[in-house]
């Protein structure tokens, strides 16, 4: 592999750059051969599409799961008579979910996922281990998140829907889960983008999101301070994004409430 | 209409109901009174319900509600109610709000429950608040609309548990007059209320309630005006 030279980049350099001092030459030579020599920007790129399928897609598994144990663990715990049978052990199932997974760190769970019960081989399978791992970790946090949204809504409003004919389902579905939804959003978006800085993880399961392409970069162009750099201004840059959105979205849904 | 047959009701030690035997038949106006603590709201609540009776069978139109073999979501629909805290479903617009039931559980068509809504908006005399959501509107206005969103569904009964309880002095009289009209028109209704007045000129058969028991009925005149047991005596002493 030939090694990009200081020295044999200066010689090409253009007339602008040869005017600067000599300290801004070498910080143009990192930027030179961080993103362009070589087209290594492509790594960011790349990297962060894989970044950005392994949110989307643990961020819908993270939803799903969590909803559901929500409903679940809400249900159980409304309930005036002792539940059944089958609902008691859907809420020990439950329980026990949201206990492992949030008491074991993520990168452990990774490395299980990853070494010991999917051993994905080749990249396909890395991105659905690293959404799998992701999603189901990340809904034991919205399981309590949205537990806490469902509990926030007064018992009337399940029997205003009651009284009605709606049976607990559709009750649940028209009345109850919009009303929370909105109350936690808030908290939602927050795992949101707990969820987008924690795909850096997978890292560990040799998956090439936008993080383990900073660190090809760093060992391609032995300097680490750009690639770093650059690496924590694109996690910012997409969190400011989100939050951009997730406040547009909230505006939007809190449309009800106007006096 | 509804046959109650020794409904008994506990919350774990704490006996409610103590055994009640009451018919209510088609287009009468019952009026439960009673202290606070004396069961009359969980008395109405088990009528459709939203408390599962400890003991004893009630019969709405002839088929047992206690029986879990019959279906209490379908035997609901033809029971309306009206809630002290209006419970208004916040995210809706009034509109959504009275359509929601009928067209979820197609009863009736988008078109048709827009239809009717908006009559019904326009019999409680809201028809402008439409489009509005219910933070919007004052207590009594709220009340109004919880009441057509229960007669949305076309009910048999009525059921009101303290509708203006929770309601400033001033707007009670809107939606006493609602009701009113109602019972006028020939709703067989079941009312919980402080509302002497209104039990005294629109009731045709008050229930005072003590302890857990019916412990007196008759006439609006023959409770009011001629109470017979010490306790009806105390409590509209201190009432009127």
């Amino acid at each position: 592999m030939n090694i990009l030279t200081f020295a044999k980049w200066i010689e090409e350099a253009p007339n602008w750059i040869l005017a600067l001092p000599e300290g801004l030459q070498r910080l143009c030579f990192q930027f030179f051969q961080v993103f362009v020599y070589e087209n290594r920007w492509k790594f960011f790129t790349d990297g962060l599409g894989t970044t950005f399928i392994v949110t989307i897609g643990a961020l819908i598994i993270g939803v799903i799961i969590g909803m559901l144990v929500a409903i679940i663990r809400s249900t159980h715990d409304s309930a005036r008579r002792r539940p059944n049978i089958i609902l008691r052990i859907l809420n020990g199932i439950c329980k026990i979910y949201v206990t492992v997974l949030r008491g074991t760190p993520l990168m452990v769970q990774l490395l299980i996922m990853g070494f010991v019960v999917m051993v994905p081989k080749g990249n396909f399978e890395t991105v659905l281990c690293a959404i799998i791992t992701l999603g189901i970790n990340s809904g034991a946090y919205v399981a309590e998140i949205a537990r806490s949204g469902i509990m926030s809504i007064s018992a009337g409003q399940m029997e205003a829907g009651r009284s009605l004919g709606l049976n607990y389902s559709q009750t649940m579905a028209y009345i109850i889960m919009p009303q929370a939804f909105k109350n936690i959003l808030p908290a939602l978006g927050n795992e949101l983008i707990a969820l987008l800085k924690e795909t850096s993880l997978v890292t560990v399961i040799a998956l090439q999101d936008v993080t383990k392409a900073a660190q090809v970069i760093v060992s391609k162009s032995y300097t680490a301070t750009i690639p770093y750099i650059s690496l924590a201004i694109i996690y910012l840059v997409l969190v400011i994004i989100l939050t951009k959105l997730l406040g547009i979205l909230e505006r939007r849904l809190r449309e009800s409430d106007k006096r | 209409m509804i046959n109650v047959k020794g409904l008994k009701k506990a919350f774990g030690e704490n006996v409610v109901l103590c055994g009640i035997d009451e018919h209510i038949k088609k287009g009468e106006k019952v009026v439960i009174i009673g202290a606070s603590g004396s069961g009359k709201s969980t008395f109405l609540r088990c009528l459709n319900l939203l408390e599962q009776p400890t003991a004893g069978n009630i019969f709405f139109e002839d088929v047992d509600i206690t029986d879990p073999k019959n279906d209490i979501n379908r035997l609901r629909r033809k029971m309306g109610m009206v809630f002290q805290q209006f419970n208004l479903f916040p995210h809706m617009t009034v509109k959504e709000n009275l359509k929601l039931a009928p067209v979820k559980l197609k009863i009736m068509t988008e078109e048709e429950a827009e239809e009717k809504a908006l009559a019904l908006l326009a019999r409680v005399g809201l028809p402008e608040k439409a489009d509005a959501y219910p933070t919007q509107l004052s207590g009594g206005q709220q009340q109004r609309i919880a009441i057509a969103r229960a007669l949305a569904m076309n009910p048999d009964v009525m059921l009101f548990d303290e509708p203006t309880s929770a309601l400033d002095p001033e707007m009670v009289g809107e939606v006493l007059a609602i009701m009113r009209e109602l019972a006028d028109e020939g709703m067989t209704m079941v009312v919980v209320t402080h509302e002497m007045g209104f039990a005294r000129e629109v009731a045709t058969r008050v229930l005072f309630m003590d302890e857990g028991v019916i412990a007196e009925q008759g006439t609006p005149e023959e409770i009011f005006d001629n109470p017979q047991s010490p306790r009806l005596k105390a409590f509209l002493g201190k009432v009127l």
